[in-house]
């Protein structure tokens, strides 16, 4: 997850919105086009094919031809696409209509409705809250910063069943502190607030640090306020990485399972969430059902992710145009 | 944005507060929970011969995923980078899929393809177990580690472009070559960036894991099964605390790679 | 410099600490077990044991003893626990096992289906059934809300955990006690139905897939009663855990059957330690350890450990788990499988 982050960091995706060509198992075709702008020019005139040695970068070339590409394509396939296709064909075994009971049972309505819940909170308080860690870590000064902003990253290196289990050890029975989430919401949302914590974070601070301090100070020298300073100034600039990283937040929220097994309660209707509604049954032996909820389940991340995409491809586009 | 001394106090506060709750106590009080009985104790806790075979697999399972991951990780980059062809946006689709599919439904779906009764299931009645054993595992950490290192590498390919390469064909290098002295040398932080990710991960999957793993203790049990195990089914919650602190400095070590890479790879 | 070292010192690091890590793992899972492990010689055999959720505690200390016998020498075991029937479908899916231990009959039946157990695995003087135990109300310490017979559980405001009889043999005993102290052993199907359904559809929140997580999920703090094996209720009292057991006057005998596979690699190991555990010296550890031994000399024994109930129904009594798992607990079908599924849908 963290690469998504870091594509932040350093810009937006390159390369996607290019148009894919045919593919040329022609050798000779001219392969010296950047076809993503790589900044400086091409050393050599891209035509001019015959100026070339022979034996030009056969090793990476040939991940250009049919073959190479048809390695990477099989090896994506066998790992990712075949068994999401088993899992599909799973959920249709009993047609549309079977696949339409199981995903509207109560019970597993109301896990998809709780997981979205909980994760729709998550995902808000993240857009606050991480847009506040990411002001305070950029614009604060206070001994200690560079470790509270290493920090940040522990809930992506940490384990989540070992989130799960450090949150029960604080929030669970015989809490020290006298709280107890465990088998509520609360516990829910605690435990995927920690492990969503980094990502709006690490994709609003770059943003922040490039952000143009002149135009701020003009505002504020035209007399705008704090808040409107940052209302008017510092917020737009600031929306699409808050989106983007809430988006992922949110896809994260809705797929997690290790950081809630243990503290979730896994009681239905109440905090039972989609992915322990589907383990159970798998437990209890329907796995029609099971592959049913997940297709529903990859559908929710999908649209996410989907419209995520379409919006942050809009702003960008919007900035390109400003520029 | 100037503000004011008492917001820009009350905001640092709210920030490292909200931290301190989430992170900090947590963390707190299992280390706490965890030394409070003396380190032989933790000691003996994660060297049980349970614990130590739980180490080794997790450990396998990562030496069997960081190759594997590299080696076609490196060239789905290249591919995606380098190459033009019909479908590529969709095989970049493809390689974002893990990071939204629920590990959860990462396992389910393993188990609909390579299960006893799933399309690949005559493998199974053939007397190679995939599920149930640790071709399974290795398959559910693969598809969930497999963004790493595409997404690490791919950035760097295309900041580098293809004037070096050029240059280095150009003076005689065969592609092996090229490759060697140009290309891997251009991606190394990235890529290592991306090996660090891509262990982290591997050592800490839980759910993807525990639906495709008998369970076995020393056999089939990763860290991460042996703690959940550990909490459920022995009700040992000592142990449980004494694993997750062991996992818990696993990726400390992690953190502190990844503070450091990300400084060289921005320095580069 | 050029070369991309680091890299490829990281990926050999990893590797080779994959392949060389800290030598000499095993299956215990105890601290104090290190030393005996080794001590028992090379392995000769493995055998692996695929039980329910709650055994662990008594298999924990027959194996050692097993492991001192003549036959027992050398033989080191595997074993993985969880919900009966999750487990059970595990091993007809191919999980390799050498030696099973069920809460309930027909996970075994399922196995002999799929012709993995042999037809004739309860044909000795037990009928199969190494231990049992009889079926108990968990309450919490002093017992706050005077839980003392079946019908105090549907008094208003009763939250009980008893785990997913889908996936739990536990949760089959738990509910089977209760309808048959109702329906007085079958007779009256309806009050036994009646009972089971106000239960699970206005007292039953939570649904833990095996025994052993419903204990947990009730430690936990969730809800006020727990049903549950007596075993498991005296384990957890024996661990300082602040609750006690109630066993209401009319309760149900639980037989948890135990089988070998007859493809097994290590048949005659596992066939040993199948007979261990009728022996009058692994049954006395396993009443130690909770459960009521099958063997009558140790069971009287023990008796004043394990006091009988007033009225101990069986599954005998009911016609056998082939009838009371098709009219009440097969999928759709059965009785309570339908109350279940109206109530959790």
């Amino acid at each position: 997850m963290t690469s998504d982050t870091d594509q932040q960091r350093r810009g937006p995706r390159p390369g996607t919105d290019v148009a894919p060509l045919p593919p040329r198992p022609d050798a000779t075709a001219p392969d010296g086009i950047h076809p993503h702008g790589g900044g400086a020019p091409p050393y050599a005139d891209p035509g001019d094919a015959a100026a070339r040695p022979k034996h030009h970068g056969r090793g990476l070339r040939a991940l250009r031809r049919p073959l190479g590409i048809g390695v990477v394509t099989l090896w994506l396939s066998v790992i990712v696409l075949l068994p999401l296709a088993a899992l599909t064909v799973a959920a249709f075994d009993e047609g549309l209509a079977g696949f339409w009971e199981a995903v509207t049972a109560p019970a597993a309505v109301a896990a998809l409705w709780v997981t979205v819940l909980v994760s729709a909170i998550v995902a808000l308080v993240n857009a606050v809250v991480g847009t506040l860690v990411a002001w305070v870590l950029v614009r604060d000064e206070f001994r200690g910063k560079r470790f509270v902003n290493a920090v940040i990253d522990l809930p992506f290196a940490l384990p989540t069943i070992v989130a799960s289990i450090v949150l029960l050890s604080l929030y669970g029975p015989n809490s020290p502190i006298g709280v107890e989430l465990n088998a509520t919401r609360w516990g829910l949302v605690v435990a995927l607030l920690f492990v969503t914590l980094p990502f709006v974070v690490r994709s609003v601070q770059p943003v922040l640090i490039e952000a143009d301090h002149e135009v701020e100070e003009a505002a504020a020298s035209l007399g705008a306020s704090t808040w409107t300073t940052f209302r008017r100034i510092v917020l737009p600039t600031l929306a699409p990485a808050i989106l983007s990283g809430t988006g992922l937040a949110f896809a994260r929220a809705i797929g997690e399972y290790g950081s809630v097994v243990l503290i979730g309660g896994n009681i239905p209707r109440e905090t039972q969430v989609a992915s322990q509604y589907i383990q159970q049954q798998i437990e209890i032996d329907r796995p029609l059902n099971a592959a049913a909820v997940s297709v529903a389940l990859l559908a929710i991340a999908f649209v996410t992710l989907l419209l995520l995409r379409v919006v942050s491809g809009r702003s960008q586009r919007r900035e390109e145009r400003d520029a | 944005m100037r503000v004011s001394r008492g917001i820009r106090l009350s905001l640092r506060v709210v920030a490292l507060g909200y931290l301190f709750v989430l992170l900090a106590v947590p963390i707190g009080v299992i280390l706490w929970r965890t030394f409070e009985p003396g380190l032989s104790e933790f000691l003996a806790s994660i060297s049980t011969p349970a614990a130590r075979s739980a180490l080794n697999l997790s450990l396998l399972i990562v030496a069997i995923t960081v190759p594997v991951n590299v080696v076609f990780g490196v060239a789905t980059a290249l591919a995606l980078v380098r190459g033009r062809f019909r479908g590529r946006g969709l095989l970049q689709a493809v390689v974002d899929l893990p990071f939204a599919v629920s590990p959860i439904v990462v396992g389910v779906a393993l188990i609909m393809l390579w299960g006893a009764g799933g399309w690949f299931g005559a493998l199974d009645q053939a007397g190679f177990q995939v599920i149930f054993g640790i071709p399974g595992m290795v398959l559910a950490t693969i598809f969930v580690t497999l963004p790493f290192v595409v997404r690490e590498v791919e950035p760097v390919l295309h900041e580098i472009g293809q004037e070096q390469e050029q240059a280095a064909s150009t003076l005689g290098a065969n592609g092996w070559q090229t490759f060697w002295r140009i290309t891997l040398p251009a991606i190394r932080w990235g890529l290592t960036y991306g090996v660090v990710l891509t262990v982290a991960r591997a050592l800490g999957e839980f759910g993807a894991v525990i639906m495709v793993s008998s369970g076995f203790p020393g056999v089939s049990q990763t860290l991460t099964l042996l703690v959940h195990s550990r909490y459920i089914d022995d009700h040992n919650t000592y142990g449980a605390y004494a694993a997750a602190t062991l996992l818990m400095g696993i990726a400390l070590v992690v953190l502190l790679l990844m503070t450091v890479l990300d400084r060289k790879r921005s320095d580069r | 410099m050029r070369r991309p070292s680091i890299a490829i010192a990281a990926i050999a690091v990893t590797a080779t600490l994959g392949l060389t890590a800290c030598a000499g793992g095993g299956a215990s899972d105890s601290t104090a077990a290190a030393g005996t492990a080794a001590a028992g010689g090379a392995a000769t055999s493995t055998i692996n044991l695929y039980a329910y959720a709650v055994p662990k505690v008594g298999f924990d200390v027959v194996i050692p003893t097993f492991q001192k016998t003549e036959a027992g020498r050398g033989v080191q075991f595997q074993q993985s626990y969880g919900a009966s029937g999750d487990q059970s479908r595990k091993v007809a899916a191919g999980a390799e096992a050498d030696f099973v231990n069920f809460s309930v009959e027909p996970d075994i039946t399922r196995l002999v289906d799929a012709g993995l157990v042999d037809a004739g695995w309860n044909a000795n003087a037990h009928k199969g059934i190494p231990f049992g135990s009889v079926v108990t109300i968990v309450v919490r310490k002093g017992n706050p809300k005077g839980i003392q017979d079946w019908d105090d559980l549907l008094k208003p405001g009763v939250e009980v955990v008893t785990p997913n009889p889908f996936s739990s043999g536990s949760a089959k005993w738990n509910l089977l006690a209760p309808y048959a102290a109702k329906s007085t052993g079958g007779a009256d199907k309806a009050a036994g139905l009646a009972y089971v359904s106000a239960l699970v559809k206005d007292h039953v929140k939570v649904q833990p897939k095996s025994g052993r997580e419903a204990t947990e999920t009730f430690l936990q703090g969730s809800g006020d009663v727990l049903l549950s094996y007596e075993n498991e209720a005296l384990f957890i009292e024996k661990n300082g855990d602040p609750v006690e057991h109630v066993t209401p006057p009319t309760t149900f005998k639980i037989e948890n059957p135990a089988a070998v596979l007859k493809g097994s690699t290590n048949l005659a190991k596992a066939t040993a330690f199948n007979e261990y555990l009728y022996t009058p010296e692994a049954q006395k550890l396993l009443a130690e350890a909770g459960f009521r031994p099958v063997d009558e000399t140790v069971a009287a024994e023990y008796a004043s450990k394990f006091p009988d109930p007033t009225k101990l129904w069986t599954i005998a009594d009911l016609g056998g788990w082939k009838t009371v798992d098709s009219t009440l607990f097969k999928k759709d079908v059965g009785d309570i499988a339908k109350i279940y599924d109206q109530a959790t849908q």
